[in-house]
C-alpha cells in the first residue's frame, strides 16, 4: 500500500529531487551570471550590446520554455552534434541546464534593469564624478545597490526556475516529475498519495526559501 | 586669459530642446580663486558647475582646465574628473559604503593607492570636518549637514586641483547650513581653487573673491563681492538683489 516504504520507489523518489537540485543550481547561477552581464549591456552606452541583451531578452522571455529544452535536445544534440558528456544521463542533464539558464537570464537581466532604475541617477553622477570609468560605475556603485533591490524578485525567479527544472523532463532525465510519472504508472491505486507527495516536497522547500528570500532582502536593503 | 588661470570657458552655449540654458558663456577661474555664481533659478548656475567636469556635455564652445581641453566620454575624461572634486546639493554618497568607505574608494579605486596610506588621510579628512567618530555608519545614519560634509571629504581625498560645488546648502535644513559653510570658508582660505553656485550671499560676501551673476543662461555681471552687492551694474542684478536682501 505504502509506495514509498519500497527502496526501490524511494530510490526513484529521491533521485528525481536530487537532479531537480542539480537543475536549479547550475542554472540559477549561469542565469545569475548571464542576467547580470545582459542587464549591464543594455544600460550600456554601446548600441550593439544594447541591441544584443535586448534581442536576448526578446526572444528567450517569449519563447516556451518546452520549446527551448526541444531545441537543445533536437537541434543542439541531434542536429548539430553538440555534446556535453559521453554519459546519456549526464548529457541530458547540460542541454536542461543551458535551456533553463538562457532561458532564465532573461528574466535575472530585467529583473536587474528594474533594480538599476531604483538607484538614483545621483549615485552614478557622484562616482563619475570622483572619476570612476563607466565600469567601476556599475560595478562598485549601481549593480550592488541593484542587485540589494531586487532580491525578493530574484527569488520568484529561482522558485520559477526550480519547478521550471521539471521541464528537462521531456528530453528524458529521471528528474521529479518523469520520477512521479513512473511511480504513477506502477501504483495506479495511489496516485493522490504519489501526487502529494511529490508537490508537499517541493512545498516545503520552496516556502521556507521564499521567505528566506524575503529577509535577506529586508536584511542587505540599502537604506535611503 | 592669464597663464594662471586654471579654468577657462570661451563661447560655451548649451542647449536643453529649445531651451537655451548656455548663452555663450565666457569664464576664466585662476588657480586659488573662489568663484561664486549667483543667479535666479533656471538661470543655468549649476548646468556651468556641471559643465566643467563634462557631466553636463555643451553644444559649443571650449572648456579647458589645467591648460587641457575637456576629452570626450572616456579614460581621458575619468582622469580629468578625478582631479576635480564636486559636492553635490544631493549629498549623493554612496548609500552601501560606510562613511570612511566613501571616502577612500576614490583613491583606492581610481587612483589604486594602498589603502593603508589612503585610510590615514580619509581618516584625517574626516578629522577635519568633524565626522571621524561616525566613519563606521552608513550615510542614511547622518544628517544632512554631516553628510554633505562626508561629501566634501570625498572630494578632497582626491587630493583635487580645483572643488566644484553644486548649491551644496540647498537641501539642508537651516541649522546645518552653518557647518558646511565653515568648512567651505576653510578651504576657500587655503587657497583651493571653487566653483561654488549658491544662494548663500554670506559666504558670497566672505569667501568669494569674484561674484559671478547669471540670468537666462547668460553670465550678466562679474566683480568682488563688495563691489557686486553695493552697486550692481545691471538691471537683472539690481532686480535679483532687491528680491533676496530685503528679508
Amino acid at each position: 500500500m505504502d509506495v514509498f516504504s519500497d527502496p526501490t520507489n524511494r530510490d526513484v523518489y529521491v533521485t528525481g529531487f536530487l537532479w531537480i537540485l542539480k537543475l536549479t543550481a547550475a542554472s540559477s547561477v549561469f542565469a545569475l551570471v548571464i542576467g547580470t552581464a545582459l542587464a549591464a549591456m543594455r544600460v550600456s552606452p554601446v548600441p550593439v550590446l544594447r541591441a544584443f541583451g535586448t534581442a536576448w531578452v526578446n526572444i528567450f522571455r517569449n519563447t516556451p520554455l518546452t520549446l527551448i529544452i526541444f531545441f537543445c535536445y533536437f537541434g543542439l544534440y541531434s542536429t548539430l552534434g553538440f555534446t556535453a558528456s559521453d554519459n546519456l544521463e549526464l548529457n541530458n542533464y547540460w542541454l536542461g541546464v543551458i535551456g533553463l539558464s538562457v532561458y532564465t537570464a532573461a528574466f535575472v537581466c530585467e529583473a536587474i534593469r528594474s533594480g538599476i532604475n531604483t538607484v538614483p541617477a545621483g549615485q552614478a553622477e557622484a562616482a563619475r564624478a570622483i572619476g570612476m570609468t563607466f565600469r567601476q560605475t556599475l560595478t562598485m556603485i549601481v549593480l550592488p545597490q541593484a542587485g540589494r533591490a531586487v532580491i525578493a524578485p530574484l527569488g520568484s525567479i529561482f522558485i520559477a526556475l526550480s519547478k521550471n527544472a521539471t521541464i528537462v523532463g521531456t528530453i528524458g532525465l529521471a528528474e521529479s516529475s518523469n520520477a512521479m510519472k513512473d511511480l504513477i504508472n506502477s501504483n495506479g491505486n495511489a496516485v493522490f498519495q504519489i501526487f502529494f507527495v511529490f508537490a508537499g516536497t517541493f512545498a516545503v522547500v520552496l516556502i521556507p526559501t521564499g521567505y528566506g528570500f524575503g529577509w535577506l532582502a529586508n536584511r542587505l536593503a540599502v537604506k535611503r | 586669459m592669464s597663464d594662471d588661470a586654471l579654468i577657462v570657458l570661451e563661447n560655451v552655449n548649451k542647449w536643453f530642446g529649445p531651451l537655451h540654458v548656455l548663452d555663450d558663456v565666457n569664464l576664466s577661474v585662476a588657480r586659488g580663486e573662489v568663484v561664486v555664481v549667483i543667479g535666479p533659478s533656471g538661470s543655468g548656475k549649476s548646468t556651468l558647475c556641471r559643465a566643467i567636469n563634462r557631466l553636463e556635455p555643451i553644444n559649443s564652445g571650449t572648456i579647458t582646465f589645467d591648460g587641457v581641453p575637456l576629452p570626450a566620454e572616456g579614460r581621458a575624461l575619468a582622469r580629468l574628473r578625478s582631479e576635480v572634486g564636486m559636492v553635490f546639493q544631493s549629498f549623493n554618497l554612496f548609500a552601501h559604503k560606510t562613511i570612511l568607505q566613501n571616502v577612500m574608494i576614490g583613491p583606492v579605486k581610481v587612483r589604486k593607492e594602498k589603502s593603508v596610506e589612503v585610510h590615514d588621510r580619509a581618516m584625517a579628512l574626516l578629522e577635519r570636518v568633524g565626522i571621524a567618530n561616525q566613519a563606521d555608519k552608513y550615510p542614511a545614519q547622518l544628517s544632512g549637514g554631516q553628510q554633505q560634509r562626508v561629501a566634501i571629504a570625498r572630494a578632497l581625498a582626491m587630493q583635487p586641483k580645483a572643488m566644484l560645488f553644486d548649491e551644496p546648502t540647498s537641501a539642508l535644513d537651516p541649522e546645518m547650513v552653518g557647518e558646511v559653510l565653515d568648512v567651505m570658508t576653510s578651504l576657500a582660505r587655503e587657497g583651493m581653487t571653487m566653483v561654488v553656485v549658491t544662494h548663500e550671499m554670506g559666504f558670497a560676501r566672505h569667501a568669494a573673491k569674484r561674484v559671478v551673476f547669471m540670468a537666462d543662461g547668460q553670465l550678466v555681471e562679474e566683480a568682488p563681492p563688495a563691489e557686486f552687492f553695493a552697486s550692481p551694474k545691471s538691471d537683472r542684478a539690481k532686480d535679483f538683489l532687491s528680491k533676496i536682501l530685503t528679508h
